[in-house]
C-alpha cells in the first residue's frame, strides 16, 4: 500500500532503496544501535539542537555567505546568474566542520571519552582534530601512509590541536584503507570510542546523520536564495567523492521536483584508464565500509584504488543515498578530469579572487559545459566546499610541470 | 544432516570439542592450500576454515590481512577456490566452512554463488560483514543449497540479540572472544568462559568460539565451555614463515603436528 509519492529515507533498517543498511562485524551492532538510538533522541531535544547552532554561528562562522559570482558568469558567457555557497569561509577551511561538531555534540552525550576518525586528505581529519579539541575529548586519527606525506601540513595542524595521526600502511596505503583501520579500531575500543566518519557512507546511521548535520548548507542557501529576490535555483552544482558536501546542499531541494541537482565525480586520468574515482558513473552496486552503494570493484567484487588529483574525492566508493539517487534520476552525476578541474581551480581565482578546493574546483569546471546549456536567465547554485590553501602547493608543482600526485 | 551437524553430533556423543584451523586460500598457493587442509584433516580437525581474501578485510588483524593480500596477489578468486575446494574434496571428507567477506558473495550473485559453493563441496559460510538484519537473502540462499550459514555473537551482544542470532544461526554459532579484531592474543580475557556459558542458555545448538586462540593451554580451558575453538591467525603466521624459510613440504607438516598437538588438547 503506498501512501505517498515520496517515502521519507532511510527505511527502520537504514536502506535507501536496495541501497545503505549496516554490514557490519556484530560487535559494532550494539554501537551502531546505540547511536541510532541517541541521535534520534539528540534531533528531538530542543536543547542539542541549540547548542549546536550555537557553535556553529560563533565557532564554525555560520551562516556563511552566499556570493553572486559575477565575473565568473561573465567568464561563462554571462547567460546565467551563478551563486555559490562559501563553505570554504567556515572555521577549518571547509564544509567537514559541520558534520564534525554535530557528532562531537553526540560522542559527549553518549559518555564516549575517546574520538577516532578517518581522513584522506587531511579536511576531515582535522576538523574532528578540531572539534575534539574544543570538547577536550582525546582524539587518533587514522591517514594513510601516503597521504600523511602528500598532507604533511595537515599532519601537523592535527597534532598542533592534539590529536594522534596514525599512518596505514595497509593496502593501498589511503583513504579507504584509513577507513578499514578505523573501523578495526572501532571494533576493539567499541565501549568507550565514538568514530566519527567524514561523509554520507559507513554503515547506518551514518548516511542518515551526516546528510542531516550536513543539510545546513542547503537549508541557508534555501533561504539566501528566497531573500535575495531569487526563489529556487534552476540547478545545484556539488562535488561528489564520498558525497557529504554534494548531500548537504541537495538534500533541503530534493523535494522541489523543478531543481535539477548535479553531482560532480573525479574523472582523474580518464575514465577509460584505471585512474579515477567516479564510482557512480563507472562503478557497480556491492557492498564496502558497511553500507551498499556504488563501488569501483573488480569482476570477482574486490575494491579497486581510486585516483584523482582531488584527493578528497579519491575513494571508491559513494553515500547509499547518491546511488538511490542516481538510480531514481532525482539527481544527475557527471565527470570532470583533473586536467579541467585544474581549469576550473585557474578560472575562480582569476575571475573571483577565490581559490577553491582541488575538490570544489570540479564543481566549478563543471560550470563550463553545463552553462552554455541552459536556458537564458537561469539560476545556478554551486557549493564551493572548501578553500585551496592545502591544494596550492601541489597545483603550484603540476603548473611547473611536476607531476600531480 | 550436512557434515557440520553431524560433525557435532558424533563429538558430543564422545564428550570431545571441536578443533576448527583456519587457513586463508591461495596463500601461498592453491596446491600448498589442498596439502595442508588434507593434512590438517588428517591430523585431526574436525572442521575446517578456509579463507576466501578480500581486498578489504575489515574484522581482520595483521595476519590474515596480509595473508589475504598475498594469496590475492597470487591470483585467488572465487573460481579458483572453488576448484581448490573440490580438490580437497576429492580427499577428504572434513566439513569445509567457507569464511568470507559479502561483496565477493554480492558480485557473483547469491543464487549462483550457494549453487557453486554446495557444488565443490563447501559446507557452511561465516560471512563477518552480514549480520542478523542484513542476512535474509543469503540465508535463504544458503539453506536452499544446504548450507549451514553460521553468524557470529560478540561479548557485547545483549540478551535479546543472543537468542535472535542464534535460532537464526546454522550448523552452529560462532562466539567472538573478545571485542575485536582477529589475530593471536597471548591472554584472553578471563570473562570468557563465563560469556561462553551465557550463550550456551540461549541454545542448544552448538557454540565454537575463535578470536586471538593459539596455543593448546588455551584450548585446555575453553573446551569445558565451548562445543568447539577456532585457530585461525596463529596457523596463518606458521605456514607462511615456515614455507618462507623452510618451503611447502616442511610448512604443511608444521602445521599438521602443531594442529595435532591442539587436538590431543581438546581430548585431555
Amino acid at each position: 500500500m503506498t501512501k505517498a509519492n515520496f517515502v521519507s529515507h532511510p527505511d527502520r533498517k537504514g536502506h535507501f532503496g536496495i541501497f545503505g543498511g549496516r554490514f557490519v562485524p556484530e560487535t559494532l551492532m550494539p554501537a551502531l544501535l546505540e547511536l541510532e538510538d541517541a541521535y534520534k533522541e539528540a534531533k528531538k531535544s530542543k536543547g542539542f539542537r541549540h547548542e549546536f547552532s550555537q557553535i556553529l554561528k560563533d565557532y564554525v562562522g555560520r551562516p556563511t555567505a552566499l556570493y553572486e559570482a559575477k565575473r565568473l558568469s561573465e567568464a561563462l558567457g554571462g547567460n546565467c546568474r551563478i551563486f555559490l555557497k562559501r563553505e570554504d569561509l567556515t572555521h577549518t577551511g571547509a564544509h567537514k566542520i559541520n558534520n564534525t561538531i554535530g557528532q562531537i555534540l553526540l560522542a559527549k552525550k553518549m559518555g564516549k571519552t575517546r574520538i577516532i576518525a578517518e581522513t584522506g586528505a587531511g579536511q576531515h581529519g582535522v576538523a574532528t582534530a578540531t572539534a575534539a579539541a574544543l570538547m577536550g575529548l582525546e582524539c587518533i586519527v587514522y591517514m594513510g601512509r601516503k597521504d600523511t606525506v602528500r598532507q604533511a601540513m595537515n599532519v601537523f595542524r592535527m597534532e598542533l590541536t592534539g590529536a594522534k595521526v596514525v599512518p596505514v600502511d595497509s593496502g593501498t596505503k589511503t583513504l579507504k584503507d584509513a577507513i578499514n583501520e578505523a573501523i578495526r579500531d572501532w571494533v576493539s575500543n567499541v565501549q568507550n570510542t565514538h568514530y566519527i566518519i567524514g561523509s554520507v557512507v559507513g554503515p547506518h546511521p551514518y548516511p542518515m546523520m551526516v546528510r542531516d548535520f550536513q543539510s545546513v548548507i542547503g537549508k541557508e542557501a534555501k533561504t539566501q536564495l528566497r531573500r535575495a529576490g531569487v526563489g529556487l535555483p534552476d540547478v545545484v552544482v556539488a562535488c561528489v567523492g564520498g558525497g557529504s558536501n554534494a548531500m548537504g546542499i541537495f538534500y533541503p531541494f530534493s523535494k522541489d521536483q523543478g531543481v535539477r541537482l548535479i553531482g560532480v565525480e573525479a574523472a582523474g586520468h580518464g575514465l577509460d584508464t584505471e585512474h579515477h574515482s567516479a564510482t557512480l558513473t563507472c562503478g557497480e552496486p556491492g557492498v564496502l565500509h558497511g553500507t551498499m552503494s556504488y563501488l569501483l570493484q573488480d569482476r570477482w567484487g574486490q575494491i579497486k584504488g581510486a585516483h584523482s588529483v582531488a584527493p578528497g574525492l579519491d575513494y571508491p566508493g559513494v553515500g547509499p543515498e547518491h546511488s538511490m539517487f542516481k538510480d531514481s534520476g532525482r539527481a544527475e552525476y557527471h565527470t570532470i578530469d583533473d586536467k579541467e578541474a585544474l581549469e576550473g581551480f585557474r578560472l575562480l581565482s582569476e575571475t573571483e579572487g577565490i581559490i577553491p578546493a582541488l575538490e570544489s574546483a570540479h564543481a566549478i569546471a563543471y560550470l563550463k559545459k553545463l552553462v552554455p546549456n541552459l536556458e537564458k536567465g537561469s539560476t545556478v547554485l554551486v557549493n564551493l566546499s572548501g578553500r585551496g590553501d592545502k591544494d596550492v602547493e601541489t597545483v603550484r608543482n603540476i603548473f611547473k610541470g611536476g607531476e600531480d600526485r | 544432516m550436512n557434515r557440520i551437524e553431524s560433525c557435532f553430533r558424533s563429538l558430543s556423543r564422545r564428550k570431545e570439542c571441536a578443533l576448527i584451523p583456519f587457513v586463508t586460500a591461495g596463500d601461498p598457493s592453491p596446491d600448498v592450500t589442498v596439502d595442508v587442509v588434507v593434512e590438517m584433516a588428517g591430523q585431526g580437525a574436525d572442521i575446517i576454515e578456509l579463507g576466501l581474501p578480500f581486498s578489504d578485510p575489515l574484522a581482520d588483524g595483521p595476519t590474515i590481512q596480509a595473508a589475504s593480500f598475498r594469496a590475492l596477489e597470487a591470483g585467488m578468486n572465487p573460481d579458483v577456490y572453488f576448484h581448490t575446494v573440490s580438490r580437497i574434496r576429492s580427499k577428504t571428507d572434513v566439513p569445509l566452512v567457507l569464511m568470507g567477506y559479502y561483496n565477493p558473495v554480492l558480485r557473483m550473485g547469491l543464487e549462483k554463488f550457494a549453487k557453486k559453493a554446495k557444488e565443490a563441496g563447501i559446507d557452511g559460510t561465516i560471512i563477518p560483514d552480514l549480520p542478523l538484519e542484513e542476512a535474509d537473502e543469503w540465508r535463504r540462499c544458503a539453506r536452499q543449497e544446504g548450507l549451514s550459514n553460521i553468524l557470529l555473537v560478540a561479548p557485547n551482544t545483549p540478551p535479546v540479540r543472543v537468542k535472535r542470532i542464534a535460532k537464526a544461526s546454522a550448523g552452529f554459532i560462532y562466539y567472538v572472544s573478545v571485542l575485536g579484531i582477529t589475530g593471536a592474543r597471548s591472554d584472553l580475557p578471563p570473562e570468557l568462559s563465563h560469556g561462553l556459558e551465557e550463550v550456551k542458555r540461549y541454545t542448544r545448538k552448538p557454540v565454537a568460539v575463535g578470536f586471538g586462540i593459539s596455543r593448546p593451554e588455551q584450548v585446555k580451558w575453553l573446551k569445558g565451555h565451548a562445543n568447539g575453538i577456532i585457530v585461525g591467525s596463529a596457523i596463518v603466521k606458521m605456514l607462511h614463515d615456515e614455507f618462507d624459510e623452510k618451503g611447502p613440504t616442511s610448512a604443511v607438516e608444521k602445521v599438521g603436528a602443531f594442529v595435532k598437538g591442539l587436538k590431543e588438547a581438546t581430548r585431555q
